[in-house]
C-alpha cells in the first residue's frame, strides 16, 4: 500500500465485516460475495498499478436488482462502495478502499439488444469497447471512441470515465456517442438517463453522469450510437526536424477546415523506441512524426490528404508517406499504440502523464517539459493526440531509488500545472481519480470544487459512493501519482494504452 | 477569479429589471436576492421566453447588456464569450473565418413574432435546441467547452474550459444545457467551432408519403455516405419551398451532404443510386439554395407567426411513423427534422385532455414532448416540460444544489424547481 491518504476508516464497519458478508449473501448468490484474502487479491488496484489495497468485500452482483438491493443496504448501513468495471483506468478510480464493498460488475457482460433502425447498441456495462463494434462490423457499423484500451475495457467503465481515443477529434468521446444509461443511485433507487431518442427530458443528466468517475452511480445498462464505417481510411506518416514544424503543420491543418479522424504526433525519443519495439518503418531521425488519418469518402479522404501533403511541406516536413493498404496504415498505427510496452525497454519504470493544452501551446509546453527534464534529469518520452492537445508524456525513472520516484512526480506535477497554466487541462481523458484529486486546486477554486461537492452530496448524502476520489482530501496541492510502471509491467502488459 | 467582498456598485434594488454590464454587478443582484428570498426571471434576448411554464417573479434579470466577445481563436477552435452576446453577432464573428456553430441553433423569432430573433447565446445554451445536423454533430451541449456562472447564492463557479479534451471533474456543461435558467446564471461560455463545409448540396425527392420518407431518411443516415440534415415536408407545406431549381410543390424529402466539391458531387450521386431515385423525383439544391432550404427549415419557416398551439416532439426514429398515425386524429400539421427522431407539429384545437392524450402515445413509443407554444390558459394547466417522479425527485435535488432558496426562474420547467 501506498502513503497516499485514503477516507478514514470506519472501524465499526471492519469489525463487522462477517456479518456484512452474511448479509450481503442473503441478497445474492452467496458465491458471488467474496471475503477471502486470495479471492480479493486480483481487485486490489486497476490500471494504475502504484497504488494498492484490498477491500473488505467484494461483490459481483448478477442483475440491477441486486445492484439496487446492495447499494440500498449499504446505504442503510454506512458501508462504501466502490464500483468496477474491467479495472484498466488509468487514474486509480476503483482502487478499493480497506473498508469498501467493491462491486465488480464483470457478470454485466452480454449486449442487450442491437437496434440498426435507430443506429444504437444496447448493452450491459462490462462489454467490453471492442466487443460492440464486432457486434455490428458485419452490417458495416462500428462504435466511434477508441480508447487504446478497447479490447479490455469496459464500456460502463468508459461512460464512468468519459474516454476519449484517438478518433476522439472527429467523431467525440463517450459524451457524445452515448444515447441512454440505467442507473442505480446509491440509495438504490434505479432509473433511466436517456434512450434511444437523441435528446431527454429535462436536465442532462446523462451528461453529468458521463465522466461521474463513479461517485455518482452505478451503471447498469449503456445504450451507444453506432455509425456506419468509413468507405475510406488513409494515413500518412510525415517526419518534421522541429517540435515546432510538427506542431505549426497541426494547427494550419485544422485552421484550414480539414478535421482528420485522428492526428498523432510523436517525438524523436519516442518514435526512435516505438520504432525498435514495433518495426513501424518511423522516421527515425525526425526529431518529431506525425501520423494523421481521413477518413470518409473516396474523393474527400484524397482531397484531405493533399492538402496535408501541401501543408506538411510548407512546414518542412522531412519525410512523408500515405499509407497505401489498410495493412499498411494500421502498420503506422502499431508503433504508437505500442509506445508503453516500448518505453518499458527504456528505463526499469515510467509514468505516464494525460494534460489537455490548446494546440498552439504544443512546442511551447514541450520545451518546457525538455527544460524540466534537464531539471530533474529524468529522461522523459511524449505522444499527443495533436489534433485535441492531450498529451501523453512519459517520464523515465527507477522506483526503486526512492529519490528518483520523488523527483518524477514532482516532475509530473509540474507538468500538468503547466498544462493548467497555458490554458488546458489536467486530465484529457484518463480521469482524475486518486491519482490527480490533489491537483484538483490548480483547476478550481474552493467555489468550484464545493459546487461539485454539492452535487456529489444531493445524490450520495453519507459520501458512500466511491469516496476519495476526484476531489481533493487534502485540500492543498500535494502532488501526487500518475501511471506507474515497474519493469514493463502493467496490469496488463499487452493491452495498448492511450 | 474569486467576487470582490462589498463589491462597490451602484446598485439601485428598487427597479424591477437590472441591466447589469458587469459580473460583479450580477454577483450583487444575485447576493441581494438570496439573502431577502427574492425570485428573479433570467432574460436574454427574450427570443425563447415564451417557452417554459408561467412563473411569479419579483424581479427580472435582463442580461442583453452583458455582452461581447472575450476570446476568438479560429485555429483553436473555440469562441469565448459572455452568455447576452447575441448569435448573430457570434456568427458574424465566426462568418469572417469561416467557420460556424455547427449545431444550427433554431430561430423561435419567426414562431413568434413573425421575423429573426435568434437570440443570444445564453439563451441557445440554456434551452439546448438544436437544428437539423443534431444526428451527425449532437446537440448544443456537445459543443459547450466550458461555462461561467454565477450559482444561486451568488458563487461564481466554473467547469470545463476551453480545450477539448478535459475530464477534470463533473462535466457542469451538460447540466446547464437545456436548464433554462434554473440552475446558474450564465456568465461566458467557451463554445467550440467548426470549419463550415466547402460545399452544401440537398437532394430533395418528391414524395408526399411519410412511410416512403422515413425509408429513404433511414437508408440515407445508415449509408456511408455520411448526410448532414434529413427532413420530411408533407404536401400542404411544399409550396413553403419553391426555389429556382426546386418547381415542386408538394411534400418533400430533403437530404443535405457537405463536404469538399468532389466528394459532395460523388457522395451526392452515390446516394441517390442507393435509394434507387428517378430523375424525375429528385431535384438537388446547389451550395446557396441548400443553404437557404436548411436555414427556413432551422428557422421553423413554416410556423412563421403561428397561431395555434406548437410541439416538439422527440423520439426513436423507429416510433415516428406509428406516433404520426395517432397524432392524426387530432388536427395537426407537421414536418420531421433530424432524419426522422424529431417532429415539429402545430395542433389548432389542445386542450388538458388530448394533451395528456398526446404525452401518453409519445411516452408509449420512448419519447416526450415539450410544448414550444401554447394558448394561454392552457399554458397556466398544462405541464410544458415531461417527466417521470423518480427523475423529478432528483432534478430537486440537483436544483437545490445550485440554487437552495429556489430564485432562479423558479418554476419555470416543474413546479417546485
Amino acid at each position: 500500500m501506498s502513503s497516499l491518504q485514503m477516507p478514514k476508516i470506519d472501524n465499526a464497519i471492519m469489525s463487522k465485516k462477517d456479518k456484512i458478508a452474511s448479509d450481503l449473501r442473503g441478497i445474492i448468490n452467496s458465491k458471488n460475495v467474496l471475503s477471502n484474502p486470495d479471492e480479493l487479491r486480483p481487485f486490489e488496484t486497476d490500471g494504475l498499478t502504484a497504488y494498492r489495497q484490498m477491500p473488505l468485500l467484494v461483490v459481483m452482483p448478477e442483475t440491477v436488482e441486486e445492484v439496487s438491493q446492495i447499494l440500498k443496504y449499504c446505504n442503510e448501513n454506512k458501508v462504501k462502495v466502490v464500483p468496477r468495471g474491467a479495472g484498466t483506468g488509468l487514474s486509480g478510480g476503483s482502487m478499493p478502499l480497506e473498508d469498501c464493498v467493491l462491486m465488480a460488475m464483470g457478470k454485466f457482460n452480454k449486449i442487450i439488444e442491437i437496434d440498426y433502425e435507430n443506429r444504437c447498441v444496447v448493452t450491459q456495462p462490462c462489454v467490453t469497447n471492442l466487443a460492440i463494434t464486432h457486434a455490428v462490423q458485419d452490417k458495416g457499423f462500428y462504435y466511434a471512441p477508441d480508447p487504446s484500451s478497447q479490447i479490455a475495457c469496459s464500456i460502463g467503465g468508459n461512460v464512468a470515465e468519459n474516454s476519449g481515443g484517438v478518433h476522439s477529434l472527429k467523431y467525440g468521446a463517450t459524451t457524445n456517442n452515448l444515447l441512454g444509461i440505467q442507473v442505480v443511485l446509491m440509495d438504490g433507487t434505479v432509473t433511466k438517463f436517456g434512450g434511444k431518442a437523441m435528446d431527454a427530458e429535462g436536465y442532462d443528466f446523462l451528461g453529468l453522469m458521463t465522466g461521474s468517475e463513479g461517485l455518482l452511480g452505478v451503471i447498469t445498462e449503456v445504450t451507444v450510437k453506432i455509425l456506419k464505417s468509413p468507405e475510406v481510411v488513409k494515413a500518412a506518416l510525415v517526419g518534421f526536424p522541429s517540435i515546432e514544424d510538427a506542431g505549426n503543420c497541426v494547427a494550419e491543418i485544422i485552421a484550414e477546415g480539414c478535421i482528420p479522424a485522428g492526428m498523432e504526433i510523436m517525438d524523436k525519443a519516442l518514435t526512435k523506441a516505438t520504432n525498435d519495439y514495433s518495426k513501424a518503418g518511423y522516421p527515425t531521425d525526425a526529431e518529431a512524426m506525425m501520423i494523421v488519418e481521413f477518413d470518409g469518402t473516396e474523393h474527400e479522404v484524397e482531397a484531405y490528404i493533399q492538402k496535408t501533403k501541401e501543408i506538411a511541406e510548407k512546414n518542412n516536413s522531412s519525410s512523408l508517406k500515405i499509407s497505401k493498404s489498410n495493412e499498411e496504415r494500421l502498420k503506422f498505427w502499431a508503433g504508437r499504440k505500442a509506445a508503453f510496452p516500448a518505453c518499458g525497454v527504456l528505463a526499469p519504470d515510467y509514468m505516464c502523464m494525460d494534460g489537455s493544452i490548446p494546440r498552439g501551446k504544443l512546442a511551447e509546453v514541450l520545451n518546457e517539459i525538455s527544460r524540466l527534464s534537464k531539471k530533474y534529469n529524468l529522461p522523459v518520452a511524449n505522444a499527443f493526440h495533436a489534433g485535441d492537445g492531450n498529451l501523453h508524456p512519459l517520464i523515465m525513472f527507477d522506483a526503486n531509488d526512492k529519490e528518483s520516484l520523488r523527483k518524477c512526480e514532482e516532475f509530473g506535477a509540474d507538468i500538468l500545472k503547466y498544462c493548467v497554466k497555458v490554458g488546458g487541462a489536467l486530465t484529457g481523458e484518463h480521469g482524475v481519480g486518486i491519482e490527480k484529486r490533489e491537483l484538483m486546486c490548480e483547476a478550481f477554486n474552493d467555489k468550484d470544487i464545493q459546487q461539485q461537492l454539492t452535487i456529489k452530496v444531493a445524490l450520495d448524502p453519507n459520501s458512500l459512493l466511491n469516496p476519495g476520489k476526484v476531489y481533493p482530501i487534502l485540500r492543498k496541492c500535494a502532488e501526487e501519482g500518475r501511471v506507474h510502471v515497474h519493469g514493463g509491467k502493467t496490469k496488463f502488459p499487452d493491452i495498448p494504452r492511450f | 477569479m474569486e467576487e470582490k467582498q462589498n463589491s462597490q456598485t451602484s446598485l439601485d434594488f428598487n427597479q424591477n429589471i437590472f441591466k447589469p454590464t458587469s459580473r460583479e454587478e450580477i454577483v450583487e443582484i444575485v447576493k441581494t436576492c438570496y439573502r431577502k428570498n427574492i425570485p428573479l426571471e433570467i432574460n436574454g434576448l427574450k427570443s425563447k421566453n415564451k417557452i417554459g411554464r408561467n412563473f411569479q417573479s419579483e424581479k427580472t434579470l435582463d442580461l442583453s447588456d452583458y455582452k461581447g466577445i472575450i476570446d476568438y481563436k479560429p485555429e483553436e477552435l473555440y469562441i469565448k464569450v459572455k452568455a447576452g452576446t447575441p448569435l448573430k453577432e457570434i456568427i458574424g464573428e465566426l462568418d469572417k473565418n469561416n467557420q460556424q456553430l455547427a449545431f444550427e441553433p433554431n430561430d423561435f423569432g419567426y414562431l413568434f413574432s413573425g421575423q429573426s430573433n435568434s437570440g443570444s447565446i445564453g439563451g441557445v445554451v440554456s434551452c439546448n435546441f438544436a437544428g437539423s445536423r443534431r444526428f451527425k454533430v449532437g446537440s448544443v451541449r456537445d459543443h459547450i467547452l466550458g461555462f461561467q456562472g454565477i450559482n444561486g447564492k451568488g458563487e461564481t463557479i466554473k467547469s470545463g474550459g476551453t480545450v477539448v479534451k478535459n475530464v477534470t471533474g463533473y462535466d457542469l456543461s451538460k447540466l446547464v444545457s437545456g436548464s433554462f435558467g434554473t440552475l446558474t446564471i450564465l456568465t461566458e461560455l467557451s463554445i467550440k467551432v467548426l470549419p463550415k463545409p466547402e460545399t452544401s448540396k440537398t437532394l430533395i425527392i418528391k414524395n408526399p408519403h411519410l412511410k416512403k420518407a422515413l425509408d429513404f431518411l433511414g437508408k440515407a443516415l445508415s449509408s456511408s455516405t455520411d448526410p448532414s440534415g434529413g427532413v420530411f415536408y408533407p404536401d400542404y407545406f411544399g409550396k413553403d419551398f419553391v426555389l429556382n431549381d426546386l418547381t415542386h410543390d408538394g411534400g418533400l424529402t430533403a437530404i443535405r451532404i457537405e463536404g469538399p466539391t468532389n466528394s459532395v458531387d460523388q457522395r451526392v450521386n452515390r446516394l441517390s443510386k442507393e435509394l434507387g431515385l428517378l430523375d424525375q423525383e429528385l431535384s438537388i439544391l446547389d451550395s446557396e439554395q441548400s443553404n437557404i432550404f436548411w436555414s427556413r427549415t432551422k428557422n421553423l419557416e413554416v410556423f412563421k407567426s403561428l397561431k395555434s398551439n406548437l410541439l416538439r416532439i422527440v423520439l426513436p426514429m423507429s416510433e415516428t411513423l406509428q406516433v404520426i398515425q395517432k397524432l392524426k386524429n387530432f388536427e395537426i400539421k407537421y414536418f420531421i427534422d433530424w432524419g426522422g427522431g424529431l417532429i415539429w407539429a402545430s395542433f389548432d384545437r389542445l386542450n388538458t385532455k388530448i394533451l395528456s392524450e398526446i404525452k401518453d402515445t409519445v411516452k408509449k413509443h420512448q419519447g416526450y414532448i415539450t410544448l414550444i407554444k401554447v394558448e394561454e390558459d392552457l399554458k397556466a394547466s398544462a405541464d410544458i416540460f415531461t417527466i417521470d417522479p423518480i427523475k423529478y425527485k432528483i432534478s430537486e435535488k440537483i436544483k437545490r444544489s445550485f440554487d437552495p432558496k429556489r430564485i432562479f426562474n423558479p418554476g419555470k420547467m416543474y413546479t417546485g424547481i
